[in-house]
């Protein structure tokens, strides 16, 4: 039982790591606080069920989704409003993604549809069995799919040409605009990656959460909090705050109280806030 | 800014107070035979009242609040509780106001310590457990059954039961409520705020204590909507958490933005142009949600000033002078 209540935990905290890590890949790069990361989520999650109930194959639903995203929740959010907000308060951009996080669950559950939907088990029904512990097979893949991508995303930020640019721009802006490094196009490439992330995340929470237009509410919540608690300006940060608010919350509702596992993790954030303002990991901002 | 040697603030302020007055006036003369226009009219009264304490939090310190409906949540749950327990409203009211204003205070606290973008988390945080709390716990709040048959109070013996009745007394509290806020925003405090929106870094520099001041106008953004949902728990008779999700305060920067942020007819634009457009178009609410939500990223991008910005344009255009403000 306690095994199968962690490794539930880092299930769900995995997910949580991931949109985190877009999250905060964002606010390295732009210091924009995404208040509709989660319903960009909805929108992936969205696009790739109509997808799939089409009659497209799962994998090309997918990619179909990735492309779809990339350009409209990356490109086109970046260029169209978070461009000409850039040089505004920072309370201006939230504002401006909350409108955004507004209109995306608003258009649909007015546009396509309010109800549940449930998502195809991508990843089959019948459980792993070792010995006595009985793992689902939801859990154990999420868990592989997330890591490789959390894996795969810091291997590019740290070897790759375009992955030590964003590091510059998220160091320091002048320094990185005085070298030669176009920061608008550092940050629209960072403002793809995240949509692309975010369907990732929405493709491992689908088959737990169903499909509906508020889905991503409550987890672009936990994303927030798991990077405030891990540290905003760190991915390990974000990383440790994922699995950390995963597995409290999983061991509050299976021991304390489901209703109020909301309120332990934001006891959690806040106590991390008074000790540690930067978060677990964070660093000192200027 | 520097320029204000050509307003005329007193003129342009009894211009402001007559419209006010005179609308106030009006509703009840114009649509006092229609109960349900009274109960529309004064609900958007009752918000306001949020949307005012809203802008001073936002508007004029620039710190952002996602718990204004939870903190309207305590006021109309605190009045309903203790008017259904024989205790009076108006003993009940400022006791709810209070427990806004200590909720903002607490919450205010450690997330002053760092960077806004935590005070807009940690109240989004409090919206989500006030919502949870109100939904769950049966004994105290009923639950989502809610809590039916709030009576409505009486004033020296007047009785406030009718729809105009009350409307008048929501009326007076706007009136009074916005008296107290222009003089807070004229006083050495209001100076202080609009210093610290300009320039955090600079207003400390020459004595203003920010952490102090910050934490202060959010408290009283807090605790105008604890008066707020006072008055609207008597006005709908029956409250439940429906009325108060975290949406909800979304909604609420909503209307601050369309209104004008850090304009202090904002609020009252804001307000009125939201939440009176959908009584005439009838059709799915969703979708006034989709529209203003769009409205609101035009007018972040485009225009910031809002519609209270409008008087702007027309000052510069066509008289050629800079528009005088209500506040300094």
């Amino acid at each position: 039982m306690f095994i199968q209540l962690v490794v539930s935990g880092i299930s769900i905290g995995a997910i949580y790591a991931l949109v985190a890590i877009g999250f905060t890949l964002l606010w390295q790069a732009s210091r924009t606080v995404n208040f509709a990361q989660g319903d960009f989520l909805t929108v992936s999650a969205v696009l790739m069920f109509i997808l799939v109930c089409l009659g497209v194959p799962f994998i090309l639903a997918l990619l179909v989704t990735v492309g779809i995203s990339a350009v409209l929740l990356g490109y086109v959010v970046k260029r169209g409003i978070i461009q000409p907000l850039i040089d505004r308060s920072h309370t201006t951009i939230i504002v401006a993604t909350i409108a955004l996080s507004f209109l995306a669950s608003n258009s649909i559950s007015t546009f396509w549809s309010a109800q549940c939907k449930p998502f195809p088990q991508i990843f089959g029904m019948t459980p792993y069995r070792f010995g006595s512990i009985i793992l689902s097979r939801q859990h154990v893949w999420t868990i592989v799919i997330a890591i490789a991508l959390i894996l795969a995303i810091n291997l590019f930020i740290q070897r790759t040409k375009p992955g030590k640019a964003m590091q510059a721009v998220a160091q320091n802006r002048e320094a990185a605009k005085i070298l030669g490094i176009n920061i608008s196009s550092v940050t629209t490439m960072v403002f793809v990656m995240n949509a692309v992330i975010v369907v990732f995340a929405a493709m491992l929470i689908a088959p737990v959460y169903m499909v509906r237009f508020d889905m991503g509410a409550q987890l672009g919540l936990k994303a927030f909090y798991s990077a405030t608690i891990g540290g905003f300006n760190q991915i390990r940060g974000a990383l440790l705050g994922g699995f950390l608010v995963g597995v409290i919350e999983t061991f509050t509702s299976a021991y304390i109280s489901t209703e109020y596992r909301e309120l332990v993790v934001l006891v959690v954030l806040i106590a991390v806030i008074l000790i540690r303002k930067e978060g677990l990991l964070g660093t000192e901002e200027r | 800014m520097a320029n204000r040697s050509n307003n005329k603030p007193i003129v342009w302020r009894l211009l402001h107070w007559g419209i006010f007055l005179g609308v106030i006036g009006l509703i009840p003369i114009i649509f006092g035979g229609n109960s349900y226009y009274m109960y529309v009219a004064t609900l958007i009264g009752v918000y306001i009242i949020t949307i005012m304490g809203l802008n001073l939090t936002i508007g004029y310190t620039g710190q952002i609040s996602l718990g204004h409906a939870a903190f309207m949540g305590l006021g109309a749950y605190t009045v309903a509780l203790m008017t259904l327990n024989g205790y009076s409203f108006w003993l009940a009211l400022p006791l709810g106001a209070s427990i806004a204003f200590v909720a903002g205070l607490i919450l205010g606290l450690p997330a002053l310590r760092v960077k806004h973008h935590y005070l807009a988390l940690v109240t989004l945080g409090f919206g989500t457990v006030i919502y949870l709390f109100l939904s769950n716990e049966h004994e105290i709040t009923g639950g989502f059954s809610g809590l039916p048959g709030i009576p409505r109070p009486s004033f020296f013996g007047i009785n406030l039961s009718s729809n105009i009745a009350f409307y008048f007394l929501v009326a007076g509290f706007l009136v009074v409520l916005t008296i107290m806020m222009l003089w807070i925003l004229n006083s050495r405090w209001g100076r202080a705020f609009k210093a610290i929106r300009e320039n955090d870094m600079r207003a400390e520099m020459v004595g203003v204590s920010l952490l102090a001041y910050k934490l202060l106008a959010f408290a009283i953004g807090a605790a105008y909507a604890g008066v707020a949902g006072g008055l609207l728990a008597p006005l709908m008779k029956f409250i439940d958490p429906t009325a108060f999700p975290v949406h909800e305060s979304f909604w609420f920067l909503i209307m601050l933005i369309i209104g004008g942020s850090g304009r202090f007819e904002g609020a009252f634009i804001g307000a009125i142009v939201v939440m009176l457009l959908p009584q005439f178009l009838r059709g799915a609410q969703q979708l006034y949600f989709v529209v203003f939500s769009a409205i609101t990223l035009v007018i972040l991008i485009f225009w910031p000033t809002g519609l209270a910005g409008l008087s702007d344009v027309f000052f510069r255009r066509v008289l050629k002078r800079n528009p005088p403000q209500l506040t300094k």
